[in-house]
């Protein structure tokens, strides 16, 4: 019997190995380092894991083979297992240094008496001695600087992936601690753990829809390699109802993690349930991980059977931003009604996936959606860090009614958020306008202009909604006792301050950035 | 359809099995009523009737089952190995020790933070 070792090129591979390996360090420490300097152990590890991953990143990114025709750059590498190319390196960027500025919102203590918003003892029913033990003792769990290292290991992968195995793996590395950090708020327990069960139970049964669809296209094309279903899909080999839905239960799978409509009622519970840090990390970051891997699953592998999956993008998208919008009017929670945004968010960034294709003129769909996700994940961070702020006696004051008369209150962190609304609004002047533009104009130029006419009125829709609670802060009185905005240690500061900094910027200059999405060039089949 | 008359044919000799199995041990059987025969077998602790107060199990159960089920894959993917470990040589060696590491680094926390102790 011959046996050939496979081929892994560890150097190219190092961002995710990285971040894997700070991960497992991560649980050592959990299991050998005393309990008091866990907590300073692990964020260090986590930040220095994470800028150490980005400068990887970095190296790599300046390092890609470039391939055929110049367009697509990158390899494809661990014996065709994932694909490391412009996108792939793009979104690894974009990931990293939105993790980075979220470990800064896990680190946070500063607003709740010292303590971390995370449950001192998971494990401790709400409402028992147990509960109120560990809350005494200061107990609090470390574990999430693991956890939230393996997640962003799993999104890394999630878009690189070339075969739908990994890529499914990838789902699932992801996933599984999302599911375990949404359920570990300090306060609010029950809504807590009510969210963590719920994203568990809706986001096993997504998984189930992809790996279907998985199976359906093994049996249409006989690989699970993209390079080869696309094959098989241009010859049209096979039968066309495997394909067909096949593509419609990945797409299940798929838009249920980018929380698009009709998948998106696990959101608001979700979003307003978890730790807010965590629902910061993961609106900003699961989004741009899914929705990498769907640019590259749909226009590598299914690319030329484009117009059996069209319509039903284009049904999708005026459905989430439909709902979105529409929805996100009657929220009274301040994190739901963030949620509601992300989903119109979602639909907007689906607009621009159905948008113009590389090789032609002007801005290409998978340029102006790396472009929106960058500034929408900065938005979100930034948007979720000021929310942590605004607090009563019993933690974040969510209620809408208690933002009012914000403005006179605290003028600057009302002003942040205000700021923080307003782009994602999308007024000019702020990254929320430039990503618009930018995927507006890419599906204009590929020919869906009538759904830009509907993103624009909805995006309308959606305007008001914002300028609602920029009303409430400034021109309502303060309903009983004002919630106190807490001042922050540096660690918030730091996060609002970059993602404040990136929505100026990017709005006013979106130039460098946008030329470095159009730059990551085209997926490597 | 040639390709699944075994499968058919399969399905319908187990089905027959079972049917056949208990049909017979109705008939034949002695019946000698014992209280130990009405409880679960081999499944941990009485699911009913649940404890005043919400009925929570200890999670000790939990963790041994899930512990055990770590050590069944991990045993999954180490037959294969030691049938061609000569093949794979000192690559096939050092990717199982990390395979093995991964699994240990599982298990060295349940054990240091109390995971494997039974009170």
């Amino acid at each position: 019997m011959s046996f050939e070792a496979p081929h892994i090129e560890y150097a190219t591979l190092s961002p995710l190995l990285i971040v894997f390996g700070v991960a497992l360090v991560g649980v050592l420490v959990e299991a050998f380092v005393p309990r008091r300097l866990r907590y300073l152990v692990q964020s260090v590890l986590a930040l220095v894991g994470l800028v150490a991953a980005l400068a990887a990143t970095i190296w790599v990114a300046t390092d890609l083979t470039v391939r055929g025709d110049g367009a697509a750059r990158g390899s494809i590498v661990a014996e065709g297992a994932i694909a490391v190319d412009g996108p792939s390196v793009f979104v690894w960027g974009t990931l990293l240094l939105l993790s980075l500025i979220s470990v800064l919102l896990f680190a946070e203590r500063h607003l709740d008496g010292g303590l971390s918003a995370f449950a001192g003892q998971a494990a401790a029913l709400p409402g028992t001695e147990a509960e109120r033990q560990a809350s005494t003792r200061g107990l609090e769990h470390t574990e999430v600087y693991p956890l939230m290292m393996f997640a962003v290991a799993g999104m890394m992968l999630f878009p690189a992936s070339n075969d739908l195995l990994t890529m499914f793996v990838a789902l699932e590395i992801l996933s599984l601690p999302l599911y375990l950090l949404c359920g570990l708020a300090r306060r609010r327990r029950l809504l807590s753990q009510e969210a963590a069960l719920k994203y568990f139970m809706l986001g096993a049964f997504s998984s189930g829809f992809f790996l279907y669809g998985v199976a359906l296209v093994y049996g249409f094309s006989g690989s699970t390699h993209l390079a080869a279903i696309a094959e098989a899909v241009n010859g049209r080999i096979g039968g066309q109802g495997l394909l067909l839905g096949g593509i419609a239960l990945i797409a299940v799978g798929m838009l249920f993690k980018v929380g698009a409509a009709p998948f998106h009622s696990w959101t608001p519970d979700v979003y307003q349930g978890a730790p807010t840090a965590v629902t910061a990390f993961m609106a900003a970051c699961t989004k741009i991980a899914a929705f990498g891997a769907l640019l590259r699953l749909f226009y590598v592998a299914f690319g030329s059977a484009e117009r059996d999956w069209t319509p039903m993008i284009w049904i999708v998208a005026i459905l989430t931003m439909a709902v979105g919008s529409v929805f996100a009017l009657s929220q009274t929670d301040i994190k739901r009604m963030l949620a509601y945004s992300s989903v119109a968010h979602a639909g907007f960034l689906l607009v621009g996936f159905v948008g113009l294709h590389e090789g032609g003129e002007g801005i290409s769909s998978l340029q102006s959606v790396l472009f929106y996700l960058v500034t929408y994940g900065f938005m979100t961070v930034g948007a979720f860090a000021v929310v942590t702020l605004v607090r009563d006696a019993g933690g974040e004051a969510n209620h809408l009614a208690r933002w009012a008369g914000l403005g006179k209150e605290s003028p600057l962190v009302a002003g942040i958020f205000a700021f923080f609304l307003l782009a994602m609004a999308g007024i000019p002047l702020t990254s929320g306008f430039t990503g618009k533009w930018a995927v507006f104009s890419s599906a204009a130029q590929g020919g869906a202009w009538p759904l830009v006419v509907i993103a624009v009125l909805l995006s309308v829709v959606a305007a008001f909604f914002y300028l609602r609670v920029i009303v409430l802060m400034y021109f309502s009185d303060p309903v009983g006792d004002a919630p106190a905005v807490a001042v922050p240690s540096i660690l918030t500061t730091v996060t609002i301050a970059i993602g404040l900094a990136a929505t100026v910027v990017l709005g006013i200059l979106p130039g460098p950035v946008l030329d470095l999405a159009a730059d990551a060039g085209a997926f490597i089949r | 359809m040639e390709l699944y008359t075994p499968v058919i044919a399969l399905a319908a000799i187990a089905a027959g099995f079972a049917v056949f199995s208990i049909v017979m041990s109705v008939a034949t059987g002695p019946r000698r009523y014992n209280r130990a025969k009405l409880d679960s077998y081999e499944c941990g602790i009485e699911p009913t009737p649940q404890p005043i107060g919400g009925g929570r199990v200890p999670v000790k159960y939990f963790i041994t089952a899930m512990l055990f089920i770590v050590f069944d894959i991990e045993i999954i993917f180490l037959y294969p190995w030691a049938v061609a470990f000569d093949a794979m040589g000192i690559f096939g060696l050092v990717e199982m020790v990390l395979f093995i590491a991964t699994v240990a680094i599982a298990y060295v926390y349940v054990w240091r933070r109390g995971g494997l102790e039974w009170d």
